[in-house]
């Protein structure tokens, strides 16, 4: 299909209201946003971001999350041991919940931005369509990982009963922040016109 | 007739004025570039005002509250945030505070100031745009709704140990987000950008 791009018909699109300009204005005349053909070093931000998004993952799961004493005993959880002590417990439903929020979204996530960031530079097998939807559903899903710290969060303001029982959070939560915000930055950055700016020879559609 | 460029794919469009429920995808990336809704001033501010209010009351009111074994305690909005009050955790009381407090009242703040003079009748108030634009770049961090769901899987956690009790404030607090998830559902930023363009 024979299409033309806003960059080819010398005219920049912002990317923040979409109201289309001529190529040589320089700021939205409508939300004075600054006007980018393309989000500016769109796939150097997007791997800065992602490496420090999985530099911080790595204490996120090696810290604990949450110390938990119940009268004299305590008890520390990281990520997944706090998943593995829920499945014993038979609380599958939520042991799920966080094991796919901390762990399958986070490591598929720093996989889908690396492809994507590999494949606009590369001749790719992955069809454009596919890789636009990956964007889409990373975008998406991807702040749905935070869902662990507020749960650290609120047991360690709510279970605060004296001598019976407390909860207090470890440092792997800040570092899980951190990881989740690095990753959101790092989605943020990615252009997705980029996939559709490749000749046609290098990347096939379906 | 309204020239957009996909912003996923920037091929330019020649988009027709749509009738409400009808949708323009693009071409190449079928991706929906806009769809014909009516937004009404009177529904986006009602809800603005509602979230602000709710968010402003569950602040001052007690969220949960525990007990077992002879000991009680009681947490608020702010109390979760707090509980990161140590050593190098402090961040993450910002973060929190941000995330579940501070942005979403700003996006309502925002979108009253953008709009409300509108609707009343009168010009749009200076930066009217720009700060809609604001409003729009917090969405992604705004995560409300992922407290509430994280709220939910806690209390499944302490359910068996303790007696739980749900104050006033972690009722208006759900009832922002439910707000906050309608409001996501039936507001369509082009047309409040093409409200804000016919003022200028
Ligand atoms: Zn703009
Ligand atoms: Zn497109």
């Amino acid at each position: 299909m024979s299409v033309t791009t806003a960059r080819e018909a010398g005219m920049v699109a912002c990317h923040r209201c979409e109201l289309v300009h001529n190529a040589d204005q320089t700021t939205c005349r409508r939300c004075a946003a600054k006007l980018h053909s393309r989000k500016p070093q769109s796939i150097q931000r997007v791997w800065a971001w992602l490496i420090v998004g999985v530099i911080a993952y790595i204490p996120a799961n090696l810290y604990p999350m949450l110390a938990t004493r119940q009268l004299a005993t305590t008890h520390e959880d990281t990520i997944v041991g706090g998943v593995v002590v829920l499945v014993e417990a038979g609380a599958y439903g939520i042991a799920a919940i966080i094991f796919f929020a901390s762990v399958v979204v986070p490591l598929s996530k720093f996989g889908v931005i690396a492809l994507l960031a590999w494949s606009v530079t590369r001749p790719s097998g992955l069809s454009r369509h596919s890789r636009v939807h990956l964007h889409e559903i990373i975008e998406f899903v991807g702040r749905w990982s935070m869902i662990d710290v507020f749960v650290v969060a609120l047991l360690a303001a709510l279970v605060q009963l004296g001598a019976a029982a407390s909860v207090h959070p470890g440092p792997a939560a800040v570092c899980f922040a951190l990881s989740v915000a690095f990753t959101m930055l790092s989605a943020q950055s990615f252009d997705p016109r980029l996939i559709w700016d490749q000749p046609e020879s290098t990347a096939k559609d379906i | 007739m309204t020239l957009l460029a996909c912003p996923s794919c920037d091929a330019l469009h020649d988009v027709p004025d749509l009738r409400v429920g009808q949708r323009a995808y693009c071409l190449r990336c079928d991706r929906m570039l806009v769809s014909g809704r009516q937004t009404s001033l009177d529904r986006t501010l009602a809800m603005a005002f509602a979230v602000a209010i709710l968010i402003l009351f569950a602040l001052f009111f007690p969220f949960l509250s525990i007990e077992e074994l002879g000991f009680g305690n009681t947490t608020t909005l702010l109390g979760v945030a707090a509980a990161f009050l140590t050593g190098w955790l402090i961040p993450l009381t910002a973060a929190v505070t941000a995330s579940i407090i501070a942005i979403p009242l700003m996006r309502v703040g925002f979108l009253v100031y953008a709009l409300f003079p509108l609707w009343r009748g009168g010009a749009a108030p200076r930066h009217a745009a720009r700060v809609f634009r604001w409003s729009e770049a917090l969405r992604p961090w705004s995560m409300a709704e992922i407290f509430v769901l994280g709220s939910a899987v806690a209390l499944v956690k302490v359910a068996d140990l303790a007696t739980i009790g749900f104050g006033p404030a972690f009722w208006a607090f759900c009832a922002a987000v439910v707000i906050i998830a309608f409001e996501r559902q039936i507001t369509d930023s082009a047309s409040i950008w093409s409200i804000l363009d016919d003022e200028k």
